[in-house]
């Protein structure tokens, strides 16, 4: 236990002292927040959808988490090779731990990040239907943060070189996003985007946490809830078994 | 000092798909003693240290590290050694005491212990004073130094340092060399160190083993090198032996971002 705690306070640490990077963290939501939502409203608006900032927070906290949990297993790349991912590999302790210590920390700053930007959702506009569902949400947020860092720590764990991480954003963490609805009803989509939209495991964080926040759902909360552990268990043991053959 | 061989290779080959790495190396180090690889880039050194460390496995042959198989006991045999890599392995966003503390739970140091002997091997590394700052801001060679009191917090039998003085000015380079050496002889730990400098060989090993293309070419003392080969410098020894002076040049593109990364991280 103390292995896994102490990793994961390190995570935890690090995430705390990196200011800069927590302010520069909130440029991209703040940019679809901002001009997306400002942008696309009045269309939503008139297409008789109501307010789009209602809609659209839930999916820019989902990426937010998203993007700090699978970016923070993408370190790992470079902590692989000039960091301190060797120094844990070396020691005498079971991978199992380190990869959930590790997984855990990254999860934690991904919901840590995402309660930050429901912070400035809320500045801007966005009202939660009921207080008393805002913790539920969270455990959903928390879900998706475990799926995506363990997602990231098998991925880390597979590719070598630095280059990857491009390829990685570009077709995974990109199309995750807009793929999940996050900016979209999935009301009336075409039956191929449907279909994608409908393997893409953020869809169904996003829908739960829209369910829960604004009472708006496509699958049910239940649903959505019952998919993320489903892929949560799966992502977990498919990142502490890469995770578990990297050899240095 | 004890006769005992702690570390024991047989007849280790490792190939990567069709390159040999390693090919066909048997030698011994002696509990207590200070060892040396000596060898240009691309000899091997390296490989052998991740094999020995338990991070590669042989592709034939058998390894024994203090009576144990890396291979197949490695939590047992992780908890003998302590190592530093050739590239950094430190936290940098971390503080020098949080680096070691995290060292110690790994290896399942008690509390009082761990933070006892972190205070003895910061002070001894002249490090105690900036124990609470963040490594990030150390200099090479106190980043080094960090690196080596890490390794032993845990008070491995074992220390093994890969190229530890790589992009280290020579005053930190002596100074590397002198709190090893003192280790050494305080604490008995074995040190099984990786070079490509070989006054630092000459000065520091009792036993070195000149390794090149993956073959170890030659062991013994600097002086039985020199008489082996009839010459007076180890230099020359190692010349005759390998053919070759020390390829400095013939760096990997993996050893040309790592000389960026330090300077960057400097």
């Amino acid at each position: 236990m103390s292995v896994i705690y102490v990793l994961w306070l390190r995570e935890l640490k690090k995430y705390v002292r990196s200011r800069v990077q927590i302010v520069a963290s909130l440029g991209s939501p703040l940019m679809y927040l901002g001009v997306l939502g400002f942008g696309l409203g009045p269309v939503f608006q008139r297409a008789g959808e109501g307010k789009y900032i209602q809609f659209m927070a839930p999916g820019v906290i989902g990426m937010t988490v998203l993007f700090t949990a699978m970016f923070s297993g993408i370190a790992m790349l470079w902590d692989r090779q000039f960091g301190f991912l060797k120094e844990t590999l070396v020691a005498p302790v079971p991978r199992l731990l380190i990869m959930i210590g590790r997984t855990l920390g990254g999860a934690t700053v991904a919901v840590l990040q995402g309660a930050l930007i429901f912070v400035v959702t809320l500045i801007v506009g966005f009202r939660p239907e009921s207080l008393l569902a805002v913790p539920l949400a969270f455990l959903v947020i928390a879900l998706i943060a475990v799926i995506f860092s363990a997602l990231a720590t098998a991925i880390g764990s597979s590719i070598k070189e630095m280059q990857g991480f491009q390829m990685v954003m570009n077709f995974l963490v990109m199309p995750l996003f807009f793929l999940s609805g996050a900016i979209y009803p999935l009301e009336g989509l075409p039956k191929v985007l449907a279909a994608f939209t409908r393997v893409d495991p953020l869809t169904y964080g996003v829908d739960g946490v829209r369910g829960l926040l604004t009472g708006r759902t496509h699958f049910g909360v239940a649903l959505d809830v019952g998919v993320l552990l489903g892929v949560g268990i799966l992502f977990v043991i498919f990142g502490a078994w890469r995770f578990s053959k990297l050899e240095a | 000092m004890s006769q005992q061989p702690i570390i024991r290779v047989q007849h280790v080959v490792k190939s990567f798909g069709k390159v040999t790495a390693v090919n066909d190396v048997s030698f011994e180090v002696r509990a207590g003693e200070i060892f040396a690889f000596l060898g240009p880039n691309g000899a091997g050194k390296t490989t052998t240290i991740k094999m020995l460390t338990t991070l590669l496995r042989p592709t034939s042959g058998s390894l024994e590290l203090d009576g144990l198989d890396p291979t197949q006991q490695q939590t047992e045999v992780r908890r003998r050694f302590g190592v530093v890599f050739q590239d950094p392995s430190l936290d940098s966003e971390l503080t020098a005491w949080e680096n070691m503390d995290i060292h110690g739970v790994l290896y399942h140091v008690p509390r009082q212990t761990r933070h006892e002997r972190s205070e003895v091997l910061l002070k001894m590394f002249e490090l105690w004073d900036r124990r609470d700052d963040l490594v990030k801001t150390f200099s090479g060679g106190m980043k080094r130094r960090l690196e080596i009191a890490r390794g032993l917090l845990h008070t491995p039998k074992v220390l093994f340092l890969d190229e530890p003085t790589l992009g280290l000015d020579p005053q930190s380079r002596n100074q590397m060399w002198t709190l090893v050496q003192n280790l050494n002889k305080g604490e008995g730990v074995t040190v099984f160190l990786t070079t490509h400098y070989m006054d630092e060989a000459d000065r520091v090993a009792e036993r070195i083993a000149v390794i090149d293309h993956g073959r170890i070419v030659a062991i013994g003392s600097s002086a039985e090198l020199k008489q082996q080969t009839g010459t007076d410098s180890l230099e020359a020894a190692f010349l005759k032996l390998t053919g070759t002076s020390i390829r400095d040049e013939s760096a990997t593109a993996a050893d040309q971002i790592r000389q960026v990364s330090r300077v960057w991280r400097r």
